[in-house]
């Protein structure tokens, strides 16, 4: 296969490539496409199960210090192995299964939410060349993937027998399929102005910069702008993520579906979560953010897997300071947000999307005229939706105490 | 406008972590095992017996067995025997001591009223908190040995108290003193009648000095 690598790229861009066709180099070709494969599959897994680890550090380390503390610092230089003296304390720990639970199905939901969550990551972009798994219909496959999640956690809240994890069953699935439909709508007028459902030629579609400067990502155009908005909200959903953590909230349920989980399983269900929410921030990397794409045309000499890594962090890190700030909602707020906010807002986008197609063949001068009415189309609903929906909630007025 | 809350939010949270890295204001925690604050001098925990003598600390004690300690303790935390003899205190007269001087501190529930019914200063509470054992029973039942612990220290863990205490107990001796001097020049039995004292004597069955029927 080191055939379809042009020598246009730097030695570094190919060395990933170049690794893996060194190992698989001496193999009969349907033994290599398999080894490729399997390379593939145990460097995904290898780099996001890394990538958890580290997080969870990194997460509790800006945690603490957004406490006014330092975080894990006992293990290791200054807490860096710590991620391993927690998976040796959750790898030891007693499995428990609830004499009255349903055994297949509390084995199966961790597994079956670990599973789906890895399917995602298949199909991201990593870098130029860098996919698992080059599908056409890659975004639908993705979101097919993430959304059976919803199955597995039924399916623990369900399994333990016990009201906690059935409510919060309950309440992950009705905010789950809520949050599904602002993310696809968020992401249509990607795929209807790029014209393709493959991650790969979306991330294509981004290329170029105006000027060397100005990259030609969706996310710096109006209509792209509040779809990545909208998108990153209903990910932070999907990802069970404070502020929208309502199926574990530890305040109101215990620890919601994973109640009557301990151990590895527990672990299992934590890995899950970070895995989707790293899969998610990888989708949207690639929607909306250029993917593995530079941000300046000078700075191309950089190898396109470590601009997707340093997209990918920054977003990861957005979703921890988001974490550290926002109290968890209630859930008639979350669904009121989801289905009276998000929905007409993502709706409304499609139309923003349409008009800036067929806006494409304007001319330099009417330029600002495009841009005027495409951020008027993103900025006015959601003002007026906005007021709309906050009217009469707020601010508090104290008429006793001194404010 | 929806969402500037969310702004304002995520502006002081980010203070907070940049803050971290200079401001100490905003990195308040202390290191504890490397790092300690400074109890404060009316911190309390677990009793102590103060004894006079770092040398010689079971004949030094304060404690003369009176029991009203072990009587007051609402949880009964506290087991005395007398002893059989005498031994001269710090005034140099004769008390009775503690023979077994026991506290368990797996019932004592820190409410210092040991401490304040005793008419001697002679059990104070301590500072002293890194009492963690891997045995619940016997580490946790403190001897006389290891509650007894020197004037010295009590000066050093709360400095105010012990020298008003300190004082005070100079006082007391010294009105002994210059009673047994008085005694001795008349060469005549002490009245009986009790004197002037710095503590209130409603509560004491045998204070330290000038003591009505043992005096001189």
């Amino acid at each position: 296969m080191s055939a379809d690598i042009p020598e246009m790229d730097s030695r570094l861009e190919r060395l990933p490539l170049t690794l893996r066709d060194l190992l698989t180099a001496h193999l009969p070709e349907p033994w290599r496409w398999i080894a490729q494969s399997l390379i593939a599959i145990a460097v995904v897994l290898a780099a996001f199960g890394l990538l958890f680890a580290f997080l969870t550090l990194i997460e509790r380390k800006i945690l603490g210090r957004i406490q006014n503390r330092p975080g894990p610092n006992r293990v290791g230089w200054g807490g860096i192995l710590q991620p391993f003296a927690d998976a040796i304390k959750m790898l030891t720990k007693e499995d428990i299964i609830p004499r009255s639970a349903d055994p297949v199905l509390h084995y199966l939901a961790p597994v079956a939410l670990v599973s789906f969550s890895l399917l995602s990551l298949a199909v991201i972009p990593y870098g130029r060349r860098l996919v698992a798994l080059d599908l056409d219909s890659g975004v639908l496959y993705f979101f097919a993937a993430s959304a059976s999640s919803e199955l597995a956690v039924f399916m623990a809240g369900w399994a333990g027998r016990n009201k906690y994890s059935l409510l919060a069953a309950m309440r992950a699935l009705a905010q789950l399929i809520s949050y599904e439909l602002p993310l696809l709508l968020s992401l249509v007028p990607v795929v209807m102005l790029a014209g393709t459902l493959s991650p790969s030629e979306i991330v294509a579609a981004q290329s170029g910069w105006t000027f060397g400067l100005v990259p030609h990502w969706y996310a710096l155009t109006p209509w792209g702008f509040a779809g990545f908005a909208i998108f990153m909200v209903a990910s932070l959903a999907e990802a069970n993520r404070s502020p929208f953590d309502l199926p574990e909230a530890e305040s109101e349920l215990i620890a919601g579906h994973l109640t009557e989980y301990s151990g590895f399983k527990y672990a299992l269900f934590f890995m899950a979560e970070y895995f989707s929410m790293c899969a998610l921030s990888g989708m949207a990397v690639t929607l909306f953010l250029g993917g593995w794409q530079s941000p300046f045309a000078a700075l191309q000499f950089v190898p396109s897997y470590a601009w997707f890594a340093i997209k990918l962090l920054v977003l990861l890190l957005g979703f921890i300071w988001i974490r550290a700030t926002l109290p968890r909602l209630r859930i008639d707020q979350l669904m009121r947000l989801a289905w009276k906010f998000l929905v007409p807002l993502a709706l409304i986008n499609l139309l923003t999307a349409a008009f800036w197609h067929l806006s494409a063949g304007w001319g330099t001068g009417a330029q600002p005229l495009r841009w005027g009415i495409a951020l008027a189309l993103v900025a006015v609903p959601f003002v007026l939706i906005g007021r709309r929906l906050s009217s009469g909630l707020g601010p508090r007025t104290y008429r006793y105490a001194a404010p | 406008m929806l969402g500037t809350g969310i702004f304002k939010g995520l502006a002081v949270t980010a203070k907070n972590l940049a803050g971290s890295f200079h401001d100490p204001a905003r990195f308040v925690t202390t290191q504890y095992p490397e790092e300690r604050t400074a109890l404060p001098e009316n911190y309390r925990n677990f009793p102590f017996l103060v004894s006079e003598e770092e040398k010689d600390p079971m004949g030094t004690l304060r404690c003369v067995a009176c029991q009203i300690c072990e009587k007051e303790c609402p949880p009964q935390c506290i087991y005395i025997e007398k002893s059989k003899d005498k031994k001269p205190d710090a005034n140099g007269k004769m008390q009775l001591y503690p023979a077994v001087f026991e506290i368990d501190i797996s019932v004592c529930m820190s409410c210092q009223i040991c401490v304040e019914v005793c008419p001697f200063d002679a059990i104070k509470m301590d500072h002293e908190f890194e009492i963690a054992t891997a045995d619940r029973f016997n580490p946790l039942l403190l001897s006389r040995e290891r509650l007894a612990k020197p004037n010295s220290y009590f000066q050093r863990i709360r400095p105010a108290e012990a020298s008003e205490v300190d004082s005070r107990l100079a006082a007391a001796r010294k009105a002994a003193e210059e009673k047994a001097a008085a005694a001795a020049a008349a060469k005549a039995p002490p009245p009986a009648r009790p004197e002037a004292q710095t503590k209130p004597a409603t509560e004491r069955p045998d204070p330290p000095a000038g003591g009505v029927k043992t005096g001189a």
